[in-house]
């Protein structure tokens, strides 16, 4: 296969040209496996369950909405948008606040224990979240956390912290001492630089770390699934759970039902892709 | 590298601190200014240290301690059996079971995602129009939730499902299998699942690893005369070296705690049955409803020590100069 354009050296850059032939059809081929089952699903929330078990891989004929309305208007599907909402906006806002104060900590100040408490944090890049679970109900259940809020989105904090000051110091320790010691000069403190110049000048990481905290939270299903019991409190992923298996022969509401979960992380992903790459390449670089 | 990072008075005593003229005076500001400084430290950091000790530390703990007692979660535990927990986990051929499979996720995941993943990342590294929906539509798996898309693949793979009618009006009906209930099958049908839902985070990385690297050299080497596929195995390859080993290790690590889309794709029935159990879901059925609290704390005990040394192996002989000064502290 022959390289698409040689670069001239007078621009220096290439054109954006059309891709062999070949490359469309490898793209579109891995496009498709990638999201066939997702349209599968949509699509399929618009037949009926009738039509769904006569022909599984057919195309909705006539097309009904009513899986989607009575998704909407019935089901505790709102409230659960809600509830994952508030938990993943509290999670995100904590793991943010919280990461930034500790990293600023550790990339602009000198002092003794400085490198061993980074490692301390780092440490918990090591400790799977998925191995801590049960002690983890034990000890909200003993704090009388259970069914709160809380449950959630304190542990969610301090597992998603580490990575997130693994992310972020790098950024802070970048940011040149001459400005630092012009804000200094110009009678700002310390906390004033960081509030003034440190965090302005790193909201790029700050948005790649709270969009991965928010998008992990988002997504999340066994620490909920274990510390909230009260249905009213249910969030998203437990939701999609549940009436899968209350209405486990309503095939067409059960998958109207995940086509509308799919739907918010879906469109939270286009607007927030170029964050998630680029924090991702942050990482990699280290 | 201190001195780097360090914050000092500016130069010339042109500070805001208000320093006398004399010795004394200076000396004594300065102390009020270290003072300031640890209060500082000590303020920005605690919350953070607070909430990762009570919340990542201590559980792990206390796992510890409940894996010596024969507990079933009321009042405090009582009766202390020792390694007992330990023992009946390894005699359990329901837990062996959950540990072949666990097995199979993590290389499986690294033998099948690696090589597919780092295809298509070549493929949607190369410059064309339309480039960014192609990459855009292959994230999408990866995004979804493990739960929703575990339903929705219960569904396709149900029997006399999507799948099953599709196989059929392709004319291969012989391929139709009890996907999710055959007991041999069920951990190869999850493996599949997974590969599509995980193989767009490889591709995630590997591109955010090939965009650093410089397009000098690929252009330097296509000026050379070397073809695509020349620049790519000589020169882009050996280059992603250090992504490609970040992504084992995160790969590995996520498959050993796998739990999401086996505990909602499989039925708990063949789950039961250690055919698609893992470490992760075999804790949560013993432990959480149960109820064999102290044993469950055990099995997490094995999970977490399983995952921690195989996380330090892979750090200590692959990863040390790919992360730096996280964990190892002296890598650079």
């Amino acid at each position: 296969m022959a390289v698409n354009s040689v670069p001239s050296p007078s621009t220096g850059r290439r054109p954006v040209s059309w891709g062999t032939p070949l490359t469309y059809a490898l793209a579109l081929a891995v496009a498709a496996v990638s999201i066939a089952p997702v349209i599968y699903v949509v699509i399929g929330g618009f037949r009926t369950t009738r039509q769904i078990v006569a022909n599984p891989a057919g195309l909705p004929d006539p097309f009904v909405f009513d899986n989607y309305v009575r998704v909407l208007t019935q089901s505790n599907f709102w409230r659960q948008a809600f509830n994952s909402a508030v938990i993943s906006l509290g999670t995100t806002l904590a793991v943010v606040v919280l990461g930034l104060a500790a990293a600023f900590v550790l990339a602009r100040y000198s002092f003794r224990g400085r490198e061993g408490l980074y490692t301390f944090f780092t440490l918990g890049l090591l400790f799977p979240a998925g191995a801590a679970i049960l002690p983890l109900y034990l000890m909200l259940r003993d704090l009388s956390l259970i069914n709160s809020y809380y449950a959630v989105i304190l542990p969610q904090v301090a597992f998603s912290l580490p990575l997130t000051i693994v992310i972020l110091r790098p950024f802070l320790s970048a940011i040149p001492r001459e400005l630092e010691d012009a804000a200094a000069i110009d009678g700002a403190s310390r906390l004033g630089f960081l509030w003034r110049i440190a965090m302005p000048l790193s909201r790029p990481a700050l948005v790649t770390v709270g969009v991965l905290a928010f998008v992990a939270s988002w997504n999340s299903f066994l620490l909920p699934l274990l510390v909230l019991s009260d249905v009213n409190l249910h969030t998203l992923p437990l939701g999609v759970q549940n009436f899968s298996s209350q209405y486990s022969t309503d095939t067409a509401g059960v998958l109207a039902f995940t086509s509308l979960a799919m739907l918010p992380a879906l469109l939270f992903f286009t607007l927030a892709e170029k964050q998630i790459v680029g924090g991702l390449q942050g990482a990699v670089k280290g | 590298m201190t001195s780097a990072n360090q914050i000092r008075m500016p130069a010339g005593g042109a500070s805001a601190s208000p320093a006398g003229p004399d010795g004394a005076g200076r000396a004594s500001a300065r102390r009020a200014e270290t003072r300031r400084k640890w209060y500082e430290i000590i303020g920005l950091t605690t919350p953070a240290v607070v909430i990762y000790v009570m919340f990542v530390l201590v559980p792990m703990g206390f796992a510890v301690y409940y894996s010596l007692f024969r507990w079933r979660g009321v009042g405090p535990p009582t009766e202390f059996v020792g390694l007992r927990n330990y023992t009946l986990a390894f005699q359990d051929p329901i837990f062996l079971d959950a540990l072949r499979n666990n097995a199979i996720i993590v290389f499986g995941s690294l033998l099948i995602q690696g090589p597919i993943a780092l295809g298509i990342a070549l493929l949607l590294n190369r410059r064309f129009r339309g480039r960014a929906v192609f990459r855009l539509l292959v994230f999408v798996p990866y995004v979804l939730a493990e739960v929703t898309v575990g339903i929705m693949w219960k569904l396709l793979l149900t029997g006399n499902g999507t799948v099953d009618a599709l196989l059929r009006s392709l004319g291969m009906g012989g391929l139709v299998h009890a996907w999710l209930a055959d007991l041999d099958l069920v951990i190869w049908t999850l493996l599949a699942v997974l590969t599509w839902k995980y193989v767009g985070f490889a591709i995630i990385l590997l591109l955010a690893g090939l965009s650093n690297v410089p397009d000098e050299l690929t252009e330097a080497a296509a000026i050379d005369g070397a073809s695509w596929w020349q620049i790519q195995r000589h020169v882009t390859i050996p280059l992603l070296g250090p992504t490609i080993r970040i992504w084992m290790f995160l790969s590995m690590i996520g498959s050993l705690q796998i739990f999401d889309m086996i505990w909602v794709t499989s039925v708990p029935a063949v789950r039961s049955l250690g055919a698609s159990a893992t470490m992760a879901t075999y804790m949560v059925d013993n432990g959480f409803f149960a109820r064999l609290w102290g044993y469950g704390n055990a099995v997490a005990v094995i999970l977490f020590v399983i995952s921690f040394v195989a996380a330090l192996l892979f750090q200590r002989f692959l990863l040390r100069r790919d992360i730096q000064g996280a964990i190892t502290g002296r890598a650079k």
